[in-house]
């Protein structure tokens, strides 16, 4: 299909607002940038979730197991190879691992992949803790000279790879197919689309990111041990702030990152032991009150207000 | 048969203990409407999802121009020609009405994309009546207009053989005056068809030849008139005193 001005004109939008935020670390490089580094990660994270399981609906908590792969890729790596090496090996790594977790798991539907995805983290994580346990190593040191700001740029290009990317493939005979598998299966096969395949390759998307992510993110915790990289609550909040913002919209998940960095940001200052019970709240008001997210909400005033104008 | 499209051998479908389909033997030449008829439970929709790939069968072929298609996925089916509607209306609910059509053509025996699949998908809208509809939500439809959708996304792959599954069912009886003249405009463009249906007008009025199941196994082939006066397929609609 071709570019019409509108994509033109969105393209030029998307540049420039990413322009203006590489210029943060410029205005600051302490407690914003730490800041934006979080919404960063966080934007990356839940925006290749969403291309996934946006359309098909398939939740996956299989964020923290692809994070913490890419984690430990540049712990082992740091010292042979060159960072932008790594992280391309995370990405690597993660779109394989992500292909042969589809293999296994795309063909159980609703509440068994769920629970196989969150799983996964956890065994790879006691995979791990179990080799550390037998080579007596406890974690692993990143040292480089790659500051806050160098994070921050780095998953800021991989966020708009990200948000390229999906562009792409929501113009794609993919990101149709996906959109028939998410509507009824049986349709699609019967309209000749391979749902198994289609929903491989467009999982690995999200595996491949969140591996990325891990890598870039590793030498920011320089330290870096199984219960921190595997965290099973990464994946949790990566679900939630899609949902939030809605996950039918590309640009959805970056309207549910922002405000609940913050929110989580001010819990964890004040009351940081209650961080948990603030998630789980948040996940409660959007299944009751906002299920399709912030983007079904405006969808559903703008509808309202047409509706309104041709009565 | 010497031109047969579609040809079943010996095709047979157990579900546990229960024999669903039984040794089904027919063929389909090209440019001929086959009703596939008989009481309810007979196995009709169960022999048409063998065909689409809907369900693997338990023994027997089905075959497409010679070359066996059972035990290939829906999807392959699909690519090869073959297309079908369900019993129960099946759209895709997130999507216009254009778009619906459009799921069709994309991916399926003939492939088109972008403009082309746009034109393509406006043409067959306006064939089934529903011209200058396709910006419309499916909410908005009526029916028989979502009959009309399913079976332009159905139309949208070019397909050598298409699979009705009651497709006139639960029609009033103006929408099926209106929904056998168009299976009938379908036929006349010398598709090959095969369809299960339980309304007797419409398969005198639209069908070559007639399959009648009883039970798993088929019990009369023959012309419409042919098989409705044959004698075993009285009795298997109606009982052995209006033999």
């Amino acid at each position: 299909m071709s570019v019409t001005k509108t994509d033109m004109r969105n393209i030029f939008l998307a540049a420039a607002a990413f322009a203006i935020c590489a210029l943060l670390p410029f205005g600051d490089d302490g407690y914003w940038l730490g800041l934006g580094v979080t919404v960063a990660m966080f934007t990356t994270l839940a925006t290749s979730w969403a291309l996934f399981s946006g359309p098909t609906h398939y939740i996956s908590l299989a964020t923290a197991a692809f994070f913490g792969v890419g984690t430990y890729v540049t712990a082992l790596g740091i010292e042979i190879l060159p960072f932008w090496a790594l992280v391309g090996l995370a990405g690597l790594i993660g779109a394989v691992l992500a292909a042969l977790v589809g293999l296994a798991t795309l063909r159980l539907s609703g509440v068994y992949f769920v629970i196989f995805t969150l799983g996964l983290a956890e065994l790879v994580r006691q995979v791990i803790t179990w080799v550390q346990n037998n080579t007596g190593q406890k974690g692993l040191y990143v040292l480089t000279d790659l500051d806050e700001a160098g994070i921050y740029w780095w998953l800021l290009g991989l966020a708009a790879a990200v948000f390229l990317a999906g562009w792409l493939i929501g113009r794609s005979r993919l990101g149709f197919a996906l959109r028939i598998i998410g509507d009824d299966e049986t349709v699609a096969a019967h309209s000749g689309i391979n749902t198994a395949r289609a929903k491989v390759l467009l999982f690995m998307v999200p595996g491949a990111v969140a591996a990325m992510t891990g890598a870039i993110l590793a030498p920011r915790y320089v330290y870096i041990e199984p219960s921190l990289a595997f965290a099973p609550i990464l994946s949790f909040q990566v679900v939630i702030m899609a949902l939030l913002g809605g996950a039918s919209r590309l640009w959805g998940p970056l309207l549910g990152v922002i405000p609940f960095t913050f929110l989580i940001e001010a819990v964890s200052s004040n009351f940081s032991n209650q961080t948990t019970l603030v998630i789980g709240i948040a996940f409660l008001v959007i299944v009751y009150f906002i299920p399709n997210g912030f983007v079904g909400l405006l969808d559903k005033i703008l509808s309202r207000i047409k509706a309104r104008e041709g009565a | 048969m010497a031109n047969a499209v579609l040809s079943l051998r010996g095709v047979t479908k157990r579900f546990g203990g229960l024999v669903a389909v039984n040794g089904m033997d027919f063929d389909v030449a090209e440019h001929e409407v086959v009703g596939l008829i008989g009481p309810n439970g007979s196995g009709k929709s169960t022999t048409l999802n063998l065909v689409s790939g809907a369900l693997p069968l338990s023994s027997g072929t089905v075959s497409l121009w010679g070359s066996a298609i059972s035990g290939l996925p829906a999807q392959t089916i699909n690519r090869k020609g073959v297309s079908r509607t369900f019993q129960l209306v099946r759209l895709l609910p997130s999507m216009n009405v254009r778009e619906n059509v459009v799921a069709g053509a994309v991916f399926g025996h003939h492939r088109r994309w972008g403009h082309d699949a746009h034109n393509h998908a406006e043409g067959l809208l306006e064939k089934v009546g529903l011209g200058g509809k396709g910006d419309m939500s499916l909410a908005q439809l009526t029916y028989i207009d979502t009959k009309r959708v399913e079976l332009a996304r159905t139309l949208a792959s070019d397909p050598k053989v298409l699979l009705l599954d009651e497709w006139l069912a639960g029609l009033n009886p103006t929408e099926l005056q209106i929904g056998i003249t168009l299976i009938k405009s379908l036929r006349d463009e010398g598709r090959t068809i095969i369809l299960v249906e339980h309304v007797m007008d419409a398969i005198r009025s639209l069908c070559d030849r007639c399959v009648v199941m009883a039970a798993g196994t088929k019990i009369a082939e023959g012309t419409p008139s042919q098989v409705l006066s044959d004698k075993d397929v009285i009795r298997a609609y109606l009982g052995d005193d209006d033999a």
